[in-house]
């Protein structure tokens, strides 16, 4: 009675495993390492990549990071007369979290003065994105100022 | 595509494992009854046949939980056997965890340990193993395939210096088993690693291969009622070493035509990838290389970005950000692999059940994102308008 119970889970299991698509053609729904979807969001479309003409005396250029640590970023602001930004671009070279950053970084620096863009803090990013503690160093607030100042610097 | 971090069961893995979960659930060590005398019968088919994929004897063959744990008897139990003459080992830098961690608690014991370097290709220098051995060194430990790259080491090679010069030789052929053949007796191993679950067994089990002749001593870390001969005491758990035992038979049919596909797939994988991209480079010796473990870095874009964007392929990085520790792989490093290089690889495995198709899914996929990535990368951006990387005073953070 045991025996041929075995036997049929025995060849029901095998069956399920052959028949059923492996289990790794399973939608893989949670995304990796459970990103927060505003990450993941900024990361499948991002805003505002790409370049501002860098001869034009409106625009600036930070550039802040090493490959070495596996983190580049480029930000660049054109600014108008008043001192009102009213374009940004960013590229990066650095994981989802980094790349998140940056791009709500040109989200919002847009439409602010310098003076204001100087005020925006890593924390304040990573709260916007929901980071994990881990990732702070991916919206330092000494990248956001050493970029924003380098571009205010070119600018003036 | 991430099977050397773990392999599915294989069926017929299963097949032999059920009936010692649902009937056959003796303790094997049972001298008193049928139910004991069974599940002993299965554990000594099992350990033949493991040892008959790498032709070792069913004696030298211990079970364990795992081929992290056969690294810890197989170095602290050498290496504190034979505490009183020998205090010094050898291993290189590109082991496994478990291995450099062993190591280094032995060192917090008084011990003295060489970790010797790679090559750019990944493979150790045999005059410099040579040279590292010294009278009073008990144990070389050197991992047949790597984990993270698929580097062969010369294990034949390794296997006759330290024969001739009287000294252990121990292998983590956790990648290796059922995938190349081995042979402990004509490559000179006096211990080996085994895991079930890289070669599409099940997980929570492994081995230990201890040659008997010459015997090599070891002392046991896990105290107990003297199972598996003393080394390692416990319960032996029946269907788990069932398991190995059957994937082991299996991956012994299978080894050749497994081997032949694999390198097909991995060809096509490398071939496509390289000639639609530029800047790809792989990590590794391409020629003394296990074809199942293809480690490439992509230039100017990041492992993890990489990684999301293949979020429907299970694949893995030697990046930082993919790291507890935010520290590049230390096997990429050991291989003088640029930092910036380091944390754009990934890794990519093929195994027994990969199908063309998702390799071929994979690579559009892969090359697909590269280029999105190396669009939003403003490392790609200067390398194009020609700038050299290198030139670069790159600021502090």
């Amino acid at each position: 009675m045991a025996a041929a119970g075995a036997g049929r889970l025995r060849r029901a299991a095998s069956a399920l495993l052959l028949r059923s698509p492996r289990l790794p053609a399973r939608e893989l729904s949670a995304p990796a390492r459970l990103y927060h979807k505003k990450v993941v969001d900024h990361y499948e479309n991002p805003r505002n990549v790409g370049s501002l003409d860098k001869t034009s005396k409106n625009v600036g250029t930070g550039l802040v990071g090493a490959p070495a640590c596996g983190d580049v970023m480029k930000l660049q602001i054109q600014v108008d007369e008043k001192g009102k930004i009213v374009d940004a671009r960013f590229k990066t070279f650095g994981c989802g979290s980094a790349i998140a950053s940056s791009s709500l970084a040109t989200e919002w620096v847009k439409g602010k003065t310098v003076e204001e863009a100087l005020t925006i803090k890593n924390t304040d990013i990573a709260k916007e994105l929901c980071l994990p503690p881990v990732k702070l160093h991916c919206s330092r607030k000494k990248g956001m100022r050493n970029i924003s100042l380098n571009a205010s610097m070119e600018v003036y | 595509m991430d099977v050397q971090a773990t392999t599915p069961l294989d069926p017929r893995v299963l097949d032999a494992m059920l009936p010692y979960l649902i009937n056959y659930y003796g303790n094997p060590h049972s001298r008193t009854h049928a139910y004991g005398w069974e599940s002993e019968a299965a554990m000594e088919r099992a350990r033949q046949q493991v040892a008959s994929l790498i032709g070792a004897d069913p004696r030298e063959i211990i079970f364990t939980s795992g081929a992290t744990e056969s690294n810890n008897i197989a170095i602290k139990g050498v290496a504190r056997f034979y505490r009183s003459r020998k205090k010094h080992l050898i291993t290189t830098q590109t082991e496994h965890k478990c291995v450099l961690d062993s190591c280094r608690s032995l060192e917090a014991e008084g011990f003295q340990v060489t970790y010797l370097p790679v090559q750019k290709s990944g493979i150790i220098d045999l005059k410099e193993l040579e040279a590292a051995i010294q009278p009073d060194t008990s144990l070389v430990s050197v991992m047949t395939v790597n984990n993270e790259i698929g580097v062969k080491q010369p294990i034949a090679e390794i296997g006759q210096i330290c024969s001739s010069r009287k000294v252990y030789f121990h292998t983590d052929a956790a990648q290796a088993v059922g995938k190349i053949p081995l042979d402990v007796n004509d490559m000179k191993i006096d211990l080996m690693s085994i895991s079930g679950h890289k070669i599409y067994g099940p997980k929570g089990v492994g081995a230990i291969y201890i040659r008997r002749r010459p015997r090599v001593r070891v002392e046991a870390l896990q105290s107990g009622g003297g199972q598996e001969r003393g080394m390692r005491s416990g319960t032996v758990p029946t269907p788990l070493v069932v398991g190995l035992g059957a994937a082991c038979e299996v991956a012994q049919q299978e080894m050749e035509y497994d081997h032949k596909r694999i390198s097909k797939l991995a060809e096509r994988l490398i071939q496509n990838i390289m000639k639609s991209l530029p800047d790809v480079v792989m990590n590794g010796d391409p020629e003394h290389h296990y074809p199942g473990c293809i480690n490439l870095s992509f230039a100017y874009v990041e492992g993890e970005s990489l990684l999301m964007a293949l979020k429907d392929v299970a694949l893995s990085s030697g990046s930082a950000c993919t790291s507890a520790s935010l520290e590049p792989s230390y096997v990429l490093r050991a291989i003088g692999t640029d930092e910036d290089l380091a944390h754009s690889s990934i890794r990519f495995g093929i195994g027994r059940f990969t199908t063309e198709e998702e390799v071929d899914y994979t690579v559009e996929k892969c090359i697909q994102h590269v280029k999105r990535l190396r669009e939003m990368s403003p490392l790609w951006e200067m390398v194009q308008d020609g700038i050299d990387l290198k030139s670069i005073k790159w600021t502090q953070h």
